[in-house]
């Protein structure tokens, strides 16, 4: 028995209608058909090939008090294992210790004066390893292929008389000293970056979408016709966002602090400083994205476009030093990477203000660039 | 003609490679209410724009309230006041909320009193607490009014503020309109009316980016040398379409039960009709509307534009 033919509830021609309809208008907006095909191809290419969880040639700083074909073999060794980049020799521990805290290096090695006649006497023989472990990823497998470095090292060296025994303790001890994070918790290290990516994701969308809708919505025709000036504009919409900013990195610094323990090594100055450049510098981003986009759905789009990288490329997810030079270059511009340095420097390493002057100035140019670019952009009339 | 507030000539504006405005020139005497007409894309909206300074033309220029529309662009801002096409005060905030907006934004004093009163003025007193997005057509455009007003502008531009208001609130509109210009404010006001262009002291007719017509309703009207007759009688309006294809006759247009055939050569004219003058048909020479002349200035200003 066949059903009675009637009108069906369900048709494929309404669909094909309405996914027709859909696909003509993705056609029309330019720009999300364009970051539509960018952005899998962008961030594919980019993060593909700049993210390397397993970081290798991160740089690292010596000390060397004793120069011997000892020291020389030790020092190769650990350069040949491929995790090591020796790139400065300090001559002080002084010099040493600021690599280290300036984050210039990753790494920190010491040969101490006594080390070729510890060895051959046996008597306790140390290479101290001082490892940036603020990020402990950067630093775990590095560390980690030293393990059997001194067995191995000193063979060459340790022949006819010297020669060790089998099973025997190796020549020297390597003493590592994870800094800043001697714990490796990874949470020390997160919570201070999700203060970067929380802020720039909200502050970044939330102005470049207060922009926009003023077009979208045709109340930028009367606010245009009023005699606001542009920068009076862009004042008055982005202040209440800079405390929107300052309450969201009390949250999220009272909160890392309280549940997951973040140590506050100090650097308020530096911190404070850090904190309204970078939040001054995310809303400048969302106004300028708000003079290119037409649509809030744009605005929206470009933010994202702007995020990944900044969550990607800055050091938050995966180690900065451990990604390629032209990596590293895009980090660099990037506010997010000298951000997080800002507050990493501060809460875990209790940097001084001018121990962050380079990150600082760093984001000091960007809000200046950026607001340039805003202004300039920014249109008092609707050509 | 009394003093100029708007003095404008050789305006031109291009969007994309369209001209859309063409050396229009437009004066509007000081405290007339001057109507703006022309068909939908006629460049009126633009024109408008270029007058307070939320575009910049291609070319020409002129005064505003004797500024210069370019150079002096901010200051004219400061004394115009400009209603949009589209309602564009904030929908989420409150009618209260946007008049002070709109007071603190042209640095008023006396803020709370003049919005006080502005309320009072346009009965939105028992309104002010209420979000404008969820007014009414016929309110959202008083509230457009009083924001556009309350800095007491000299100049005051509407771009189509009737536009989906009915016909009381449109009444009432226009009194308030009348009231501002009787305290010596100008006027400039786009509209597709015929009643509301006949409301104007004056009149420019703006098709296809130029200006074809301009002045008091009457010398509009006489400019334009249209001849009309009015036919009425039981299915005059089923011959309307076999006398417009006569020689001499333009145009030919039912008025509920009567039909008005307008054409410039009165000889023609008369000539086209002469068949169907007969009872129970009854003719009689009649004024052309406004709307008659602007029919025809459209049909031409399209025959000189094609």
């Amino acid at each position: 028995m066949s059903a009675p033919r009637r009108r069906s509830s369900f048709s494929w021609l309404r669909i094909w209608a309405v996914l027709v309809k859909e696909f003509t208008q993705l056609r029309r907006d330019k720009l999300t058909y364009a970051m539509l095909l960018a952005v899998p191809l962008v961030q594919l290419l980019l993060f593909g090939y700049a993210i390397n969880n397993d970081p290798k040639n991160l740089p690292t700083a010596v000390l060397v008090q004793e120069n011997s074909a000892m020291s020389r073999s030790v020092l190769s060794a650990i350069a040949r294992t491929g995790y090591f980049r020796i790139e400065h020799q300090a001559r002080t521990p002084a010099e040493l210790d600021r690599l280290v805290r300036d984050g210039e290096v990753q790494f920190a090695i010491t040969i101490p004066g006594d080390f070729g006649r510890r060895v051959v006497r046996g008597d306790g023989a140390q290479v101290l390893i001082e490892a940036d472990a603020a990020d402990p990823s950067a630093t775990g497998s590095a560390l980690a292929a030293l393990a059997q470095l001194p067995q191995e090292a000193l063979k060459r060296e340790l022949t006819g008389a010297l020669a060790r025994s089998p099973g025997s303790a190796p020549p020297f001890e390597l003493v590592v000293h994870r800094r800043f994070n001697p714990e490796n918790i990874t949470a020390y290290n997160i919570v201070p970056g999700l203060l970067g990516v929380i802020l720039s994701l909200t502050l970044v969308m939330m102005t470049a979408l207060g922009v926009t809708r003023e077009h979208e919505r045709g109340t930028m025709e009367s606010l245009l016709a009023t005699p606001a000036q542009p920068i009076e504009v862009m004042i008055g919409k982005l202040a209440p966002y800079v405390a929107v900013g300052a309450v969201q990195a009390m949250v999220i610094l009272g909160l890392g602090r309280l549940l997951f323990g973040v140590p506050m090594a100090g650097g308020w100055a530096g911190l404070a400083l850090g904190l309204l450049l970078f939040i001054i510098g995310s809303l400048a981003l969302g106004f300028l994205i708000s003079t290119v986009a037409r649509t809030q759905l744009q605005a929206m789009q470009m933010s994202f476009f702007y995020m990944l990288p900044s969550i990607l490329l800055s050091g938050f997810m995966f180690p900065f030093r451990g990604m390629p030079e032209w990596a590293q270059a895009i980090g660099t511009v990037i506010p997010v990477t000298h951000f997080l340095r800002v507050v990493r420097g501060a809460l875990l390493k209790g940097q001084t203000l001018a121990e962050m002057a380079p990150s600082i100035l760093a984001l000091a140019v960007f809000v200046c660039t950026v607001t340039a670019l805003a202004l300039a952009r920014y249109r008092t009339t609707l050509d | 003609m009394s003093a100029a507030a708007i003095d404008v000539q050789g305006l031109n504006k291009s969007f994309g490679g369209r001209r859309v405005v063409k050396d229009v020139a437009i004066r509007v005497g000081e405290g007339r209410i001057t109507g703006f007409l022309g068909p939908n894309g006629s460049g009126k909206t633009t024109t408008l724009r270029m007058l307070c300074g939320l575009l910049t033309p291609d070319s020409g220029g002129g005064t505003a309230l004797g500024l210069d529309i370019i150079a002096d662009a901010a200051e004219i801002k400061r004394q115009t006041g400009y209603m949009t096409q589209r309602f564009s005060l904030y929908e989420d905030l409150t009618v209260a909320e946007n008049l002070m907006f709109a007071a603190r934004v042209h640095e008023l004093d006396r803020r709370s009193e003049r919005v006080d009163a502005a309320l009072e003025q346009l009965g939105l007193a028992e309104r002010r607490a209420q979000l404008s997005g969820t007014l009414s057509g016929g309110w959202k455009q008083r509230l457009a009014l009083a924001a556009a007003t309350l800095h007491e502008p000299r100049l005051l531009l509407l771009d189509e503020p009737t536009a989906g208001v009915d016909p009381l609130a449109r009444r009432t509109f226009w009194d308030e309109i009348h009231a501002l210009a009787g305290r010596g404010l100008t006027v400039l006001v786009s509209t597709h009316y015929m009643d509301e262009a006949e409301r104007c002291h004056d009149i420019a007719y703006i098709a296809y980016g130029e200006l074809i017509a301009r002045g008091t309703a009457d010398e509009v009207i006489a400019q334009s040398q249209l001849h009309t007759w009015r036919g009425e009688g039981p299915g005059i309006d089923r011959l309307a379409r076999e006398i417009a294809g006569k020689p001499g006759v333009e145009m030919v247009a039912p008025f509920g039960l009567a039909l008005h055939i307008s054409g410039t050569d009165p000889a023609a004219l008369e000539a086209a009709i002469a068949p169907y003058r007969q009872p129970p048909l009854r003719w009689s020479p009649a004024e052309p509307t406004l709307e008659d002349v602007f029919i025809h200035l459209m049909a031409h200003a399209r025959d000189n534009f094609q």
